[in-house]
Order: structure tokens, then sequence, then C-alpha cells
């Protein structure tokens, strides 16, 4: 292998060698598997409004809402309908995933900041639904009363509920199965013309590029990914509040994206990283842990608006 | 039957003309910006903070006069120190900015003024309804009615007759060309900035007196906000004032027939304008794509 | 090449990342070298809100924990073992973070006892963990009626009272003194739903008439249109059964209108924390306090309690919440003490029907652990907000009885609670 070839694949061999060993490592230095696996959930959200949001371009402020509908709707089918753990996360990313590709429809024409308005009042809409609608989603008292059933493969059982690592690599299995998804995407024709778009959109028009339907096409499928992701954390809480939709977790989510680096495609994971354990770490010590983020944040967007990854691609190539 | 509207369509006025302050503001920032000011309903609440804190040395009036101008000062210093040098990037960032400004001034505000809620008193005469039928008018609202129009009134004009108002109504629709003229771009855009700053400073003095003060108060009522320039359309002022004011209404028939729905139905008014008029009521299309 | 950062002086960005980068190894490596020590203490874990809406009661609840915790340790701990008091903040919403902080406290922290929290929602996702897990867990101030009704659990216990004990209380009260229309303002969700069937049952049994339910959405502001119709059927009370916020809110806008002059204002629950957030003119009508502190003189170890908590909250009384935050610390301890063991199946054999004694009971009545379902029978203090402090600025209420918790709380059966205990 060339040298180039060879730094390209440190990378992501460095990022699976610690996920796969997380459950060892993380006690060892003050955390907890499942902090690891919030830490997953969260990444998988972040990547996929990257997805949208670093690739294509678009400024997508109201995702939460899938990720919220993906939680509900696999709550909903454990809770009513069957005490399935694949049936809730398929009913989960259907649910969240058709809703965004309906709403889409509606939203495409728009860009830029009307766009992001448009999608943050939305996905407060459904936030609303979920705290009045009381007797379906529980309201403000949140979906209760599922839990993660263990997983039967005929030879043997995986219990999910109890076993903390278990559930960890069920949920990095699920993870790999999304990115790798993605990955396929974005390296598909159809990912470079999402590049293209967001390089210049005008410029993609003039090719003959049909734009808006482009963009509902990446909008729809980061709706999927983040509803599967929301199952997912249906399933790490074995529960699910209005809180799931609100467009403070979008802004979240964003946050994840711009940290870790919203340009490269791991970069978002690694800023999931930062935050969760950040915010786990710093609301523990003291009660101004909002300040602290706060003032991260604005630090990040003032200093390093390219993100940690961002920072170390600019160097390697100095 | 007839009674009740009447009571429910007056009082929708009432909290519409609120509702218009602080989605004034908003719309300022966002025309001639294009920033979303997340950080909106924390302006509020330091401005009601201020007023609290201030009213022992100046009274209820004094502090009326002085904490919404002293609001516009942080808010300045925020643009210039924070804000500015986001301009030429991607609008996300400077979203993002003001959201993690949100987040400093709601635990800011905790860490100065505690947790607890805060009562505000006010002045005894603007304290009793105007008449024994029309109980739910009390001079207080009418008071906030008032000065609502009295700011609304002098913003427009200052739009219409001074040359700053007449050059930030030319930088919304282009900026370049202001720009070429020779105006101070950066100038005007803080300028701007503080003068939504005021509106929101004003609403929260005004908020303290009807609500008491919380650290986060803010919150509820960004959002109704946001739907007010949605429905009234991106990019024009006189929108966001009429769709502040037919949020308000809309609320206080919807309160007559289903009680329950009437905060729902600003969302739906929402919806419907996005698929009927996306532009808004008044909105320019193009504006801001 | 990294540029400096202009405006920055010699403060580049790399050394700001390499500074940071050494601050955040550092502080990961402490708990690593705490746990590595010898004498374990007793920990417990208190999971509840810092931030948010319910920063005030939460932290009133703290305050509570820690003076009882400090009164522990200045004896002889539990069992000889020091406590540890392990905070964490829940945020006031999110029970993602609520329940992830209770799996920090239980695996990484190894909590023997769980405490939490304000919200009902957040109580009872960390309800699901704290079972799952087989620790002891205690509610201090979380009010709806399953944790100790359809979704009791044999290793979580509760201190304040459930929404049904609250609708009682005040029921015949009201009913005898200012007569049978009653019209409700209740919150639209479903603690402000259980609230309102409780007090309308009460109301039928006593031979009354609902003359009207205003449902308001949650965080509403503007309470005109409800109080509007509230006026307009003319009832003899207007029940106000909204809460926090919103409760202050309606009472200020109830005596704007004037509305306290034609009609008897009440409620059920009312809080001083919500109390100290009105303006004097606000504060009117019949209410029912979990707890009180200006109380009969002689009141064993009321004094002395009121005294500590000034010292430790700035000169302010202790609200409910405080006196919350205190027993669940004591009571885990007496059980401890009672059991002779932290085990969490003794432990939970032993709070259950456990009496309180008087210095930490701080009032009248009998006040117990119900073992049927784990609910604390504590006493109502019934009476009227007072618009001036009498005596002390903070005697804004003034307590005409104290009713006794068993008197007020629905039978086992009613609650819906079949207790399972592990074998």
């Amino acid at each position: 292998m060339t040298g180039e070839r060879q730094n390209r694949l440190i990378l992501p061999a460095a990022i699976w060698g610690a996920l796969v060993l997380a459950p060892y490592w993380t006690p060892l230095v003050g955390g907890y598997t499942a902090l690891g696996t919030r830490v997953l959930v969260l990444g998988l959200g972040a990547m996929s409004v990257n997805f949208l949001l670093g690739f294509t371009g678009v400024l997508s402020f109201g995702h939460a809402a899938w990720f919220g509908l993906g939680a509900y709707a696999c709550g909903l089918a454990l809770k009513y309908v069957a005490a399935s753990t694949p049936l809730g996360m398929l009913a989960g990313t259907l649910v969240g995933g058709l809703a965004g590709a309906l709403l889409g429809a509606l939203l495409v024409r728009r860009r830029g900041i009307y766009f992001a308005m448009v999608t943050i009042a939305f996905g407060q809409v459904f936030y609303y639904i979920a705290f009045q609608w009381n007797s379906v989603t529980g309201g403000d008292d949140g979906l209760r009363g599922f839990a993660r059933q263990p997983i039967d493969f005929g030879l043997f059982r995986i219990d999910l509920l109890h076993n903390d690592v278990a559930f960890y690599y069920f949920v990095l299995v699920c993870f790999a199965i999304a990115v790798a998804a993605m990955a396929f995407i974005l390296h598909s024709p159809f990912g470079r013309t999402m590049t293209a778009i967001r390089e210049n959109e005008r410029r993609a028009r003039f090719l003959g590029i049909p734009v808006e339907l482009h963009i509902w096409i990446a909008f729809t499928l980061s709706c999927f990914f983040m509803a599967f992701a929301g199952s997912l954390y249906a399933l790490l809480n074995n529960f699910a509040d209005p809180r799931v939709l609100h467009y403070s977790l979008s802004g979240d989510f964003v946050i994840m994206a711009v940290m870790g680096g919203m340009r490269s495609f791991w970069g978002p994971l690694l800023g999931a990283v930062i935050f969760v354990v950040l915010q786990d770490y710093i609301s523990s010590v003291t009660v101004n842990w909002m300040s602290f983020i706060g003032i991260l944040i604005v630090f990040i967007v003032l200093f390093f608006p390219r993100g940690v990854l961002g920072l170390l691609q600019q160097r390697s190539k100095a | 039957m007839l009674q009740l509207l009447f009571f429910n369509i007056t009082n929708g006025l009432i909290i519409g003309a609120f509702y218009a302050l602080m989605a004034l503001g908003l719309s300022l920032i966002l025309n001639l910006s294009g920033v979303i000011n997340f950080a909106h309903g924390g302006f509020l609440v330091i401005g009601g903070y201020l007023a609290y804190t201030l009213t022992p040395f100046l009274g209820f009036w004094g502090a009326l006069v002085v904490a919404p101008p002293l609001t516009a000062i942080i808010g300045f210093v925020v643009e210039r120190l924070l804000i500015r040098r986001l301009y030429g990037r991607d609008p996300l960032y400077s979203l993002l900015l003001t959201f993690g400004l949100a987040f400093i001034i709601e635990d800011g505000t905790r860490q100065i003024w505690g947790a607890q809620g805060l009562p505000v008193s006010i002045p005894a005469a603007l304290s009793s309804p105007l008449s024994n039928d029309l109980f739910f008018i009390t001079g207080y609202r009418m008071f906030m009615v008032a000065i609502v129009a009295v700011a609304i009134a002098v913003l427009f004009v200052l739009f219409r007759y001074t040359r700053i108002g007449v050059r930030i109504r030319a930088g919304t629709l282009d900026l370049e060309t202001v720009a070429a003229l020779g105006v101070n771009v950066g100038a005007l855009r803080s300028l701007n900035f503080a003068v939504g700053i005021f509106l929101a400073g004003l609403a929260g003095v005004l908020a303290g007196g009807q609500l008491g003060l919380e650290p986060t108060m803010g919150d509820g009522l960004l959002m109704p906000s946001f739907i007010a320039i949605i429905v009234g359309g991106v990019g024009s002022l006189t929108g966001t004032l009429i769709g502040g004011l037919l949020i308000g209404v809309a609320s206080g028939l919807t309160a007559v027939f289903f009680p329950s729905a009437s905060e729902a139905i600003i969302y739906v008014m929402m919806a419907i304008v996005l698929l009927v008029r996306p532009r808004g009521l008044l909105g320019e299309e193009g504006m801001l794509t | 090449m990294i540029k400096k950062h202009a405006g920055f002086g010699s403060l580049s960005r790399r050394n700001l990342v390499k500074a940071g980068v050494a601050v955040g190894l550092s502080q990961l490596a402490a708990p690593f070298v705490i746990s590595a020590r010898g004498d374990t203490p007793i920990k417990i874990g208190f999971d509840n809100p810092l931030t948010g809406t319910y920063a005030a009661p939460g932290k009133n609840e703290l305050i509570g924990c820690q003076l009882a915790v400090d009164q522990l340790n200045a004896k002889n701990g539990i069992l000889g073992r020091k406590v540890e008091l392990l905070i964490e903040d829940s945020t006031s919403g999110d029970a993602g973070t609520a329940v992830q902080k209770a799996r920090k406290l239980i695996e990484r922290d190894n909590v023997d006892f769980l405490v939490g929290n304000v919200n009902s929602a957040l109580a009872q996702a960390m309800a699901q963990v704290s079972n799952e897990k087989g620790v002891l867990h205690i509610v201090p101030g979380g009010h709806t009626d399953p944790i100790t009704g359809m979704d009791c659990k044999w290793n979580v216990f509760r201190v304040c009272n459930t929404t049904r004990m609250e609708a009682n209380a005040v029921s015949s009260l009201l009913f005898k003194t200012y007569g049978k229309r009653w019209h409700f303002i209740t919150p639209d969700y479903a603690f402000g739903h259980t609230l309102f069937q409780g007090c309308e049952a009460d109301l039928k049994k006593l031979g009354g008439t609902v003359t009207g339910n205003e449902l308001t959405p949650l965080g509403i502001t503007d309470f005109s249109a409800y109080l509007i119709k509230a006026r307009a059927a003319n009832p003899d009370v207007l029940v106000v059964l909204v809460q926090g916020n919103d409760m202050v809110n309606c009472l200020k806008q109830i005596s704007q209108f004037g509305i306290e002059k034609q009609i008897h204002v009440a409620g059920t629950q009312q809080e001083l924390e919500s109390v100290e957030a009105m303006p004097p003119e606000a504060r009117v009508g019949v209410w029912m306090f979990e707890w009180y502190w200006k109380q009969a003189a002689g009141t064993p170890g009321l004094d002395q309690f009121i005294a500590e908590i000034r010292k430790r909250a700035d000169g302010k009384v202790p609200t409910a919440r405080t006196w919350f935050g205190y027993v669940t610390i004591h009571a885990y301890a007496m059980a401890c003490e009672n059991a002779k063991s932290i085990e969490a199946k003794a432990v939970a054999k032993a709070l259950a029907d456990m009496e309180l004694p008087p210095e930490i009971k701080l009032q009248p009545n009998k006040v117990y652990f119900r073992a049927g379902d784990h609910q604390l029978m504590l006493s109502a203090f019934i009476g009227e907000l007072r618009k001036k402090g009498e005596g002390d600025p903070e005697n804004l209420f003034k307590v005409n009885s104290i009713v006794a918790g068993e008197s007020i709380a629905p039978s086992i059966a009613d609650t819906g609670c079949k207790m399972t205990m592990p074998s």
C-alpha cells in the first residue's frame, strides 16, 4: 500500500478498534458502558444530520423531529403491537423516514435560513403533538411501559435488557450497518451529485441535474437514518419523552457535526464523543454546565469551525 | 356567546401585540443580517431582570426607561464581539452561535439572580381592571398595548423618515449596492441588531410585570415569534406585525370553541401558510429564498 | 503551519488545544484514583433537577439531603460507615439524561441508594432503571400516582403525596365552607387529568356539581380566556389545579381581574417556592401544603431544623421540598440500622410500615411508609394564603388544620398497586 492509502485507513481502523473494545477500556478512564452506547446512538444521529448538512449543504435545524418520531414509533410498536425489538426498530425507522419524505416534499423549494426556520417550526409541531396527545404518547410523562426485548436466534438468545455489554454490541452492529449504507451512498454517483450541489447549486442546475429531486432524496435518506437512530435511543432508555423532538436536540446534533468536522465522514461521531462525554462529565462537576457548553459552542463556531477532524486534515496537508 | 367572542378577540389582540413586539425584534435581525437569533428569548430575560434590579433605585417607570437601552447595549457588544465575525460565513454558524449564547444567558441569569422565580410589582395605578364588565382588560394590559403601539410607531417612523432607517430598509433588499454607495455596513448591522435587542429587552420588562421573572421564561416566547414571522412573511416588518396580531387573535378565538387547542392553532396556521402561500402574507418572493 | 489567530496575541490555537487536552486528561484520571482507596463509604446517588424549570425545588431537596447526610456523618454514619452524597443534575425535563445519570451512579459509582426525581416522568424512568438493577430508590418529590400505584415496585418508595391524596385533602373543607358548585382550571396533561378526576369524584360523593372544567395547555401564560369562562359560569369555588409557574400566572391574573372578590379561590397543592414567586396581591385562596415550617410551639426538632436550614439556604426557611430531602436520607439511614444491613431487599423490608420518629417527621400525627404501596403517610397542612407575612416575612400561609395522611390516602386497592416482592 502506498503511504497515502495507509494514512487514509488509519483513522477508520483506529475508530473501529476503539468502538469494538469500548466496554473494556471505558471503565478504566472513568466511563461506563451505557455512556458508550449513548455516544453511538447520538453519534449516528449526528452523522445522519451531517449526511444532509455536510455533504449536501442543506441546513436542517429540525432534524430531531425524525429522531423523536423514530423513538416514539419504536416504543409504541413495542408497547402495543408486539414485544419484538426488530419490529420496533422497523416501525420506528419507517414512520420517521416516511414522515420526513412527506414533509421534505413541502420544504425542498426553500433554502438557506428560511429552510432552517421552517424545519425548526415543523420540528416543534411534532414536539407539541407528543406533548398534548396524552392518551397515545403519554404527554409530558413520556411513553413508558416498554423495554428492549431479547433477540431470539433460535439456537440462543441475547438478553438486551439486563446485559449492558450485549446491548452495546447490538447497537454497534446496527451502527455499522447504517454507517456502511451511508458510506455506500456517499461514494455512489448519487453521493457525488450531492456534493456537486453543495459546492455550487447554480452550476449543478445548469448541468441539468434535477436539484430539488436530489435534495428531496438526500433529505429523505437522512430522515430514515435519523429515525433508525431514534429507535435505538428508545431502546437505550426504555422510554420516549417529548424532549427527544425538541429543537434543542436538533441543535445538539448540529453542534456535534460541526465540532467533529462537517466535511468529513467520521467527524460527527468524534463530535458526539466529545460533546456527550463532556456534557456527562461537566454536569457532574458543576451546576453551571450550561454555561460551559454554551461557551464551548461559541468557541468552536468562532475558532474551530472546521471541527477537530478539519483541524487535523489541515495540519496533515501543511 | 357574542360577549364571550368579543372578550376573547380583544384579549387575543392584546396577546398578539406582545407577540408582535417580540417578533419584530427577531425579524429586524433576520432581515438585515440573516441571523436567526436563538438568544432573543435570552435578551428578553435579561431585560426583565435588569428592570427588576433597577426598580429599587429608579422605580417602575425609571426601570422601564433604562432597562431596554441597557439590554440593547449588551446586544450591541455581543454583535460586535461575536456575531460580526460570522457574517461572511454559512448562516449555520451564526445560528449555532446564538444557540450557544442562549445557554450562556440562561445559566448566567440563574447564577446571578437565582433559580427561584421573582415577583415583580406593578404600580397600583395600573393594577385595576377597566370596569367590572371588562374585567379582563386590566390597566397593565392596556399599558402594555400602549407601550407596544408607541414602540412600533416609533420604529416605523424611524424606518420611513430617518437616514439610518432608510439605509436599513435598503440594506435588507440589496446590501451590496448599499455598501457600494459608501454606507458603513458594519455599523449599520450593529445598530440594527441593537434595535432588535432593544425591542426584546422592552418585551422582557413588560413580560416581567405580567408574568414575573424566571430564567427560562424566554423559551416559550421564541416559537410564537418565529411563527409570526413565517405567517406574516419573511422580510416584511409590517407582515411580522400583522402575523403577530393574527396568531394572537386566532389563539383567542380558538380558546372559545376548543380551549385545549388554543396553542396548537398557531402551528396549524403556520402549516397552512407554508402550503398555500409559502412566502407568507406580505413576504417577498425570493426573500432569503 | 498554524497561523496565530489575529487578536489573541501569543495564545495560538494549538496551545489552547494542548492546554485543554492536558486539563481534560488529568480530570479523567481523577476518579480512577479515588476508587483505589480503602474503606468504602455508603454512597447515595442524588439524581434530581438542578437546572431548568424545577431547579428551585430540586435545589431545596438537595439542601435537605445534605443536612441529613452531615448530621449522620457527625454521629456514627450508617452502621458505622461514612455517608457520601453523589450529586448529579438530571435536568428538568430530559428523561434521557436522568436515566443516563442513574445508570452512571449505579454502574460506575456503585451507589447503594438512589434519590430522585422532582419531575414525575423522570422519576418513573429512573425507577425502571433502579428496579432493573435492584437498587433501593426513594422518590422525594415526584407526585404522579403510578409510582406508588399501578407501577409500584418493591424497591421504590415515595415521600411526597399523590394526586389522589391532594384531591381528598381539601375537598370536604371546601364543600362545607364555600359551596357545592365548583369550576376547575386543569392543566391538560396526565397529572392534571388525574387530579381533576380525584376532585370530581370527591365532589360528586359530597353531592356537589362541576360547573365546568377548563383544560389549559401546559406552559400557557395567559389564562384570561379560561377565567372569562369561569366567571361566566358563576360557581361558588374556582379550583385552580395548574402547578408551578402556570399557577403563579393564573393566580396573578385572578387577582388582577378581581375574581377572588366574587368567587372563592382554592386549589389542591401549593408550594412555598411558588408562593415566594408571587406578588402579594396574588396570594389568595385555600390550599394544602405537604409540610409547612410554622407550626405550634413545642413540635420536637422543628426549631433546630429551621435554624440549620436557614444557615444553609441564605437565611430562608425550609420548604416542603427541603423536608422531603431530609426525610428521604434519614428514613434510609433508619431502615438500614433497623435491618442491620444495606442490602436493598433487607432495607426495603425495614422501610415498609416504618414509622418516622418526632425529630424526623417534624409534625403531629403518625407518619409512616405504608407497606402495601410504599407511600409515606404524610399529613396535609390545610389553610389560606396570606397577602403579607405574619410575624415573619416568609410566613405567608395560615395553617388551619393538619390532617393525618392515612385519612386522606386512598386504600391500597384503589391505588391499583400490586406489589410483588422478589424472592
